[in-house]
């Protein structure tokens, strides 16, 4: 479980991920979109995690 | 004053900071303890603040004012090489999920105030907390000019010039903080916090609008940079990738090692406070995000300025009815208040427990404690104003540029003995002489630049030295911890 945590750290800090600016959405080049977008899902993993440990 | 002033946006600003100024005198009795005269009173409002309080007090004081000035100004000039704040303010809180709740137990069972305190605790060293709370005190008092800074940038927006305008503020700041400790900031937080969403939210939605939405937004800030020559961009070049992650991971371990966010850690009612608020605090991050591209918003609106800093208040100034740039300009004003307030408070606390009572006087009673915090803090803000009148603001600007690689330092000797016995004290103080001297050494020769370029072979490495520094100073930590006899590295026993 703890593991998840992990996840933002690999999809964030390997920038070659992310550093091109296709597909666009709304106007935002991909390397910003895909930034905003590890906001909700590293909120939902941490929150995943919190939710294992009170079982 | 000059003939730029805008009368109705004075107006408006004096009036939310007459509001705060109040706020901050009425906080001194709220959620009030048995006897307020205890450091924990007043420099850990009584270490009971729930989801919601901690929500608002450690947003307000972890996304700072000079961050809505400086982050919009660094990406109005370099482009998406500024953005390296949203990683960083991303993975951030896995890390305070994992890492604070436990620090907080800590600090809660042994009745610490700082994190030199936790760290005498575990390893009853005295020069190793020392260390701790001298890096502490001395990398956030830069962190407070800096906040100035951000209050004079709007203030400047408004048409006031001289440093009256400031002085007066910090007066006021200083003050209320004396007489109601952290409850005051925690209390303006929620006023600071709500004016910055507002402010946000309507400068997203209205100002692409005007300008043509975020296609238009990005396809100009696009076009500036190349007739710039494309050095920087929209997207990062090759060579700035690895500077990139590693200003994000190396200051993702350092922010919560500062004084004033570990004061909000520890000021929190429960280990589980702080697992809620590693879920719900990003939200602040998305604000920090659209706060980033006003510097794009900038460039498309055609914003020209002397200094970069300026950028945020003339964009808002430009776009902006009078009465609404009056409240974003306080919005940012009092959002240098609840940091600054905090980071004084937080160095109150240093001093207090780790150089007073470590020093001067070991007798000290928890009211004393309380009495010399609040001097303390008077002395610090003072400090800071007189940084920013006497010297360049330059100079602050580099000083937290150390101050915040000197921080990193202090994470092996906050963090590692959480989870291990393994580490000693005095490998854990040479590790940390280790990491500050050559990091220092490192940035100075490089001119003050946060990177360094190491050559392997026909590789080059740019990396934040903030990271070079934290990996020696961890293998010498290491191997101090392997090789020196065992009464040596781990120091006295704890009492």
């Amino acid at each position: 479980m703890w593991a998840l945590l992990l996840l933002p750290f690999i999809g964030l800090l390997w920038v070659p991920f992310y550093d091109f600016r296709e597909p666009s959405v709304l106007g935002f080049p991909f390397f910003y979109w895909y930034q905003f977008a590890w906001v909700p899902i590293t909120s939902f993993l941490t929150w995943l995690v919190w939710r294992g440990m009170r079982r | 004053m000059t003939n730029g002033t805008d009368w109705i946006a004075l107006a408006v600003f004096i009036a939310f900071f007459a509001l705060v100024t109040i706020l901050g005198f009425v906080a001194a009795g709220w959620k009030r303890g048995e006897s307020m005269a205890h450091l924990d009173e007043w420099g850990l409002g009584g270490r009971q603040f729930g989801t919601w309080i901690t929500w608002f007090l450690v947003g307000g004081d972890f996304y700072t004012a000079y961050t809505v000035i400086a982050v919009p100004a660094l990406v109005y000039a370099v482009g998406a090489y500024g953005f390296f704040a949203l990683p960083y303010t991303i993975i951030v809180y896995p890390f305070i999920f994992a890492v604070m709740p436990k620090l907080w137990t800590v600090a809660q069972a042994g009745g610490y105030v700082t994190a030199a305190d936790v760290v005498h605790g575990r390893y009853g060293s005295r020069a190793l907390e020392l260390a701790v709370a001298l890096t502490g005190l001395v990398a956030v008092m830069p962190y407070i000019a800096l906040q100035l800074v951000g209050m004079q940038v709007v203030l400047r927006g408004l048409g006031l010039t001289g440093e009256l305008p400031l002085i007066l503020a910090f007066l006021v700041l200083a003050i209320y903080t004396y007489s109601s400790g952290l409850r005051a900031p925690a209390l303006i937080a929620f006023v600071k916090d709500i004016m910055i969403y507002i402010v946000v939210i309507v400068a997203v939605v209205i100002i692409p609008m005007k300008l043509g939405g975020y296609g238009a937004v990005f396809a100009a800030a696009d076009k500036a940079f190349q007739a710039k020559g494309g050095a920087t961009g929209l997207t990062l070049v090759p060579g700035q990738m690895m500077p990139f992650a590693t200003l994000a991971l190396g200051s993702a371990l350092a922010g919560f090692m500062y004084p004033h966010t570990l004061t909000g850690v520890f000021a929190s009612g429960s280990a589980d406070v702080l697992r809620k608020n590693a879920i719900l605090l990003p939200a602040y991050t998305i604000l920090l995000g659209l706060i980033a591209l006003l510097g794009y918003m900038g460039i498309a609106a055609g914003v020209k300025v002397a200094s970069a800093t300026d950028m945020v208040p003339t964009l808002f100034r430009t776009v902006f009815p009078s009465w609404f740039a009056g409240f974003s300009f306080a919005a940012i004003a009092i959002g240098a208040l609840v940091p600054a307030a905090v980071m004084s408070i937080g160095a109150a606390n240093l001093f207090t427990r780790n150089v007073w009572k470590a020093y001067v006087n070991p007798a000290v009673t928890p009211a004393g404690e309380a009495a010399v915090a609040k001097i303390a803090s008077m002395v610090v803000k003072l400090g800071a104003l007189l940084c920013i009148i006497v010297l360049p603001t330059q100079f602050a600007i580099d000083l937290q540029l150390l101050g915040g690689m000197w921080i990193l330092q202090t994470f092996p000797a906050i963090v590692f003995g959480l989870y291990t016995n393994w580490f000693g004290a005095t490998a854990l103080l040479l590790g940390w002489i280790v990491g500050i001297v050559g990091g220092t050494w490192i940035v100075v020769l490089d001119g003050l630049r946060p990177v360094h370029t190491i050559v392997l072979g026909a590789d080059h490495y740019t990396i934040y030295v903030g990271l070079l520094a934290l990996a020696a100073n961890i293998v010498v930590a290491g191997v101090a911890s392997a090789v020196l006899p065992r009464h040596v590295r781990r120091g006295p026993e704890v009492a």
